[in-house]
């Protein structure tokens, strides 16, 4: 995960980047055999052990999401993000908001 | 001081009933997927899915911006934004993908109602934005063309 958090007026924008092949199921490799489906269903960002935003993600999020939102918060500070794939894989990184 | 068997019995199972919470929680903090919504194959059953009997009026106090024509289906940059008070949460449909429901935004504590993200469109299709407030949903759409060749036409 690449994560940039800026603070300006007590607003923290975060633009993130999350590496991930996001495979709908739906798509077919050289041999025409279908990929399997592997996307992240879930995504949850907390800061100060309270959940700033859970993101669900269908299939069709693009390949390495992007995603960029706002939220109250402090310079100094640190927040941590969680995602979770349809095979259960977790992945966890944390920031510190600059 | 002696213990009876009924005090025994049920200080054991208020004891298991704590640690099963206990060990249940890092999995309920994930159980927010919602696979009907997300496997839903039209835009109707997966608003209603992901949103049961909540009432949808147009909105002009949603903004959702959103490229006319996208030449590259496979990321489409896409934000909602609003001012009303009180967001819960903010999801975004393209009608004629295979699965309509593309993402959900729960929004929490002190965040925005402010979202931006790259999405897939399988073809040329109306985009849709719900913001659900006061317990109503706000609806914003717009058709996004795409280009399947990859010429700008």
């Amino acid at each position: 995960m690449k994560i940039k958090a800026k603070e300006k007026k007590g607003i923290v924008k975060v633009k993130m980047l999350i590496k991930h092949p996001m495979e709908t199921g739906r798509r077919k490799d050289a041999d025409g055999n279908l990929v399997p489906a592997h996307f992240i269903q879930q995504l949850k960002v907390t800061y100060k052990d309270k959940t700033v935003l859970l993101a669900e993600f269908g299939a069709t999020v693009s390949k390495d999401p992007y995603l960029a939102f706002s939220f109250s918060g402090t310079k100094g500070d640190t927040i941590t993000f969680e995602t979770l794939d349809n095979k259960g894989t977790s992945e966890k990184a944390d920031a510190v908001i600059k | 001081m002696t213990i009876s068997r009924r005090k025994f019995m049920k200080s054991i199972t208020s004891g298991a009933a704590y640690l099963t919470v206990l060990a249940s929680f890092p999995k309920m903090v994930w159980a927010g997927w919602n696979k009907a919504a997300f496997e839903s194959d039209s835009y109707e059953s997966a608003l209603a899915t992901r949103y049961p009997g909540m009432p949808v009026e147009d909105s002009t106090a949603v903004t959702l911006k959103a490229p006319e024509i996208a030449e590259n289906g496979s990321v489409v940059s896409v934000q909602v934004k609003t001012k009303l008070p009180d967001v819960k949460s903010i999801s975004l449909f393209v009608k004629n993908n295979p699965t309509a429901l593309s993402a959900s935004f729960n929004i929490g504590e002190g965040m925005k109602p402010d979202v931006k993200v790259r999405i897939r469109f399988g073809e040329t299709s109306e985009l849709v934005a719900i913001v659900e407030a006061g317990g109503k949903l706000h609806r914003v759409q717009q058709l996004v063309k795409v280009t399947i060749g990859g010429c700008g036409g």
